[in-house]
C-alpha cells in the first residue's frame, strides 16, 4: 500500500476542509505515515470469503408511527448560531464572485 | 467535616439507603459533593463546569417531596437525591457542553440526553460536566481543550481517557456516581488507573441520542462508579429501549442488581483470553491479574485459557474503522449550525474558506489527525484496503468472542496494559497513546459488555490496576454477578476499598511542587 506523504496530507486537509500550515502539513505527514504504516497489517488479515461487519448488532426494519413528535422552535434550532438573520441560518457566500 | 467525609465515601447505594431512611437530607448530600468539588477540583481538575443552583434545587425537590409523604415519595426513585457527575460530551439542557473542544466553547445544547432526560426523571441531582479529550480522543485527557485532568493517586499523572474526568471525579469522592463514553475504552480504561469501576454495555444497550457521535458503530454510554453494585444501578436508570436511536435494542432491561447480588460464581466459566495478557504488560499488572484469577478459582469458578488469534489485529482495524466514522460525523462543525466560526484573515469570505478557518482554529491536532486519517482511510482507490478490510476485520473479532464463549461464561483480561503515567510522557507519540487500549477495544469492535473494576496496586509503582470482564451481548448481567463477586473477594484481602489507600487531596502536608504544578496548569487554560 502507498505510504502517505506531505502532498496527501494537504489534499486531504482540503477535502476535511482545515486549513494547515507548512509546518502542520509536514509534522501531520510524519505522524500519519507512522500510524499508516502500523494498521496495514489489516487489509492482509482476512480473505475475500469473509464478509465486512458495519454494525455489531444489525437491527432492521427500525420504524417509529408516523406522528409528529419533539421539534425545536427556529429560535431553539438557532440557539447556538454563529450568525443569523430573520430567523434563518446566515451562510457566508457560497461562490467567490470576486 | 467528619460527617462530610462520611457522605462523599458513601457508596451510591449506602446514600440511597440514607435518604430513604431520612437519615441525611438530599441536599446535604448534595451539597456534600459539592464542597469537596471546591476543595479538590483546583487540583483535579476533572469539572469543566459545575452546576451548583440547578443540583441543589433537584435535591430540594427530593426532600419536599420525601417530607410530604404520600403517593409522591413512595413513588421516588431509589437513586433519587443521589448527585451525579456527567462526561461533557453528553448534551444537557441548562449547561454548556463542549465536548473538550475550542469549537463548542459555551455552546448549549437545546436538548438533553436520552440518559439526562432519565437521570432528571429519577430526580438525580446533576452536579456538573466532567474533562474528557476532545471529542472523546484520547486516553489521558491530555487532549482536552480545557487542559488536563490528573489523577487523584498522583496528582502528576493521567487519570485514563477519554473519560478521565468522570473517573477522577469518582475517585476523588466529588460525584458517587458519574456518566460515560466508550468507543475503544473510555469508561474502561479510567477506570482501571484510577482504582475505580466502569461498564461499557452491550452496544445498544443504554441510547446515544445526546451523546456526541464520535464513532457510532462503536460509541457506547455507560456508568462509572466506586464499587459493582452502583453501576448495576445506575445502568438500570439509563438501560433500555430508546426510539430516538434507532441502533437502541429492544430488549427489555435484565435485572442487573440482582446479577451484583446472587454473590457466587460456583461452577461459572472463566475464560483467560491468551492474547490479552503477558509480553507487553506491565509486571504488576500482571501480577494482580493473577491474584484475581485465584481469587475466582478459589470462589468455584472453572479457569479456562481462550484464544482470540485475530484480536492483534483489533488495534489496526480500530484506528481505520473509529477515525472513518470520526471524520464523517465531525463534518457537522461547519461553522454555520452551532459553535465557533472564524473568518480568515484575508482573502474572499466563501463558506469554504471560513469552514477551513474555523475548523483548524476549532480543533485540536489529535481530532486533526483522526480527521485526515478518517478522510484517508475512506477515500476513493482506499477504501476496499483499509476501511473495507477493518470491517471484515471486525467479522474475524466477532467470531473469535462467538468461540470463546463457548468455552467460557465470561473472560477476563488486565484493563490496560499499565498503570497510570506521567502527564506529557506520550503525548507526542500518538502510537504509545493508542496502545493503552489494546485490551479494550475487541469488546467495541463486536459490541460485547465489559466491566472495569480495581485489581490492587501494583508493586513497582504503587498504582491501581484493572481487571476487565466481558461477556456476550445482551450478557450484561454475568458482568456484575462476576464483577461484584471478585470485589468482595479482594476487599476482604485488602481490608476494605481500594480507593481507602488513595491519598488524601486535603492533607495540608501534601504541598508539594505536585500540587502546586497541578493547580496552576489546570488553571492554564488550552496547552
Amino acid at each position: 500500500m502507498a505510504a502517505i506523504n506531505r502532498d496527501d496530507v494537504a489534499h486531504l486537509a482540503h477535502l476535511a476542509h482545515i486549513e494547515m500550515s507548512a509546518e502542520e502539513l509536514d509534522r501531520m505527514a510524519g505522524e500519519l505515515a507512522v500510524i499508516v504504516d502500523s494498521v496495514k497489517s489489516v487489509s492482509e488479515a482476512a480473505g475475500d470469503d469473509v464478509p465486512a461487519t458495519s454494525h455489531p448488532i444489525p437491527l432492521t426494519n427500525v420504524f417509529r408511527e408516523d406522528v409528529v413528535g419533539h421539534t425545536f422552535t427556529a429560535e431553539q434550532a438557532l440557539s447556538g448560531a454563529p450568525d443569523a438573520y430573520e430567523g434563518r441560518f446566515k451562510v457566508p457566500a457560497i461562490l467567490d464572485e470576486g | 467535616m467528619t460527617e462530610n467525609n462520611e457522605l462523599i465515601r458513601s457508596s451510591a447505594a449506602a446514600l440511597a439507603g440514607k435518604l430513604a431512611a431520612r437519615e441525611v437530607s438530599a441536599v446535604e448530600v448534595t451539597q456534600a459533593h459539592l464542597d469537596r468539588i471546591a476543595a479538590v477540583d483546583g487540583k483535579v481538575h476533572a469539572f469543566l463546569h459545575v452546576n451548583t443552583d440547578e443540583a441543589l434545587a433537584v435535591a430540594a425537590e427530593v426532600d419536599a417531596i420525601r417530607a410530604a409523604g404520600g403517593a409522591a415519595a413512595g413513588e421516588l426513585h431509589a437513586l433519587a437525591g443521589v448527585p451525579i457527575a456527567v462526561k461533557d460530551l453528553i448534551v444537557t439542557i441548562g449547561q454548556p457542553t463542549t465536548a473538550g473542544s475550542k469549537i463548542l466553547e459555551g455552546w448549549h445544547s437545546p436538548y438533553d440526553a436520552t440518559v439526562v432526560e432519565r437521570l432528571r426523571a429519577a430526580k438525580m441531582p446533576i452536579l456538573g460536566k466532567t474533562n474528557l479529550d476532545e471529542f472523546a480522543m484520547g486516553s489521558s485527557t491530555e487532549h482536552s481543550a480545557y487542559g488536563p485532568t490528573h489523577n487523584p493517586w498522583d496528582l502528576d499523572r493521567i487519570p485514563g481517557g477519554s473519560g478521565g474526568g468522570s473517573a477522577a471525579a469518582v475517585a476523588a469522592f466529588e460525584a458517587p456516581l458519574a456518566l460515560g463514553t466508550d468507543t475503544g475504552g473510555s469508561i474502561r480504561q479510567p477506570g482501571a488507573v484510577t482504582g475505580t469501576v466502569g461498564v461499557k454495555p452491550t452496544y445498544g444497550g443504554v441510547s446515544r441520542y445526546g451523546a456526541i457521535a464520535m464513532a457510532s458503530s462503536l460509541d457506547q454510554i455507560g456508568p462509572v462508579s466506586r464499587t459493582v453494585l452502583d453501576s448495576a444501578l445506575l445502568h438500570q436508570v439509563i438501560g433500555g429501549h430508546d426510539p430516538r436511536d434507532s441502533t437502541s435494542l429492544q430488549d427489555p432491561l435484565e435485572d442487573l442488581v440482582a446479577a451484583a447480588s446472587i454473590g457466587n460464581v460456583a461452577g461459572m466459566k472463566i475464560g483467560i483470553i491468551k492474547e490479552l495478557h503477558g509480553e507487553g504488560y506491565q509486571a504488576g499488572v500482571e501480577n494482580r491479574f493473577n491474584e484475581s484469577l485465584e481469587l475466582l478459582r478459589g470462589a468455584g469458578a472453572e479457569i479456562v485459557e481462550v484464544s482470540c488469534p485475530n484480536f492483534k489485529y483489533a488495534l489496526g482495524a480500530y484506528y481505520l474503522i473509529m477515525p472513518s466514522e470520526a471524520s464523517s460525523n465531525l463534518a457537522k462543525f461547519d461553522g454555520v449550525r452551532y459553535g465557533l466560526r472564524v473568518l480568515p484573515k484575508d482573502g474572499p469570505m466563501t463558506i469554504e474558506r471560513v469552514m477551513g478557518a474555523t475548523r483548524a482554529a476549532g480543533f485540536g491536532d489529535e481530532v486533526k489527525r483522526r480527521i485526515i486519517l478518517g478522510t484517508y482511510a475512506l477515500s476513493a482507490g482506499y477504501y476496499d484496503a483499509y476501511y473495507g478490510s477493518a470491517q471484515k476485520v471486525r467479522t474475524l473479532i466477532q467470531r473469535d468472542f462467538d468461540a470463546a464463549f463457548a468455552k467460557a461464561d465470561v473472560l477476563i483480561s488486565p484493563t490496560a496494559p499499565t498503570t497510570a503515567f506521567k502527564l506529557g510522557e506520550k503525548l507526542n507519540d500518538p502510537l504509545a497513546m493508542y496502545l493503552n487500549d489494546v485490551a479494550t477495544i475487541p469488546a467495541n469492535m463486536a459490541g460485547v459488555p465489559g466491566l472495569s473494576l480495581p485489581g490492587g496496586l501494583a508493586d513497582e509503582d504503587g498504582l491501581p490496576v484493572g481487571v476487565q470482564l466481558l461477556a456476550p451481548a445482551r450478557q450484561d448481567a454475568r458482568l456484575y454477578r462476576v464483577g461484584a463477586v471478585l470485589e468482595s473477594l479482594l476487599e476482604a484481602q485488602w481490608g476494605g476499598p481500594l480507593l481507602d489507600k488513595a491519598p488524601s487531596l486535603t492533607d495540608p502536608s501534601l504541598t508539594g511542587s505536585a500540587l502546586s504544578d497541578a493547580a496552576a496548569s489546570s488553571h492554564g487554560g488550552s496547552h
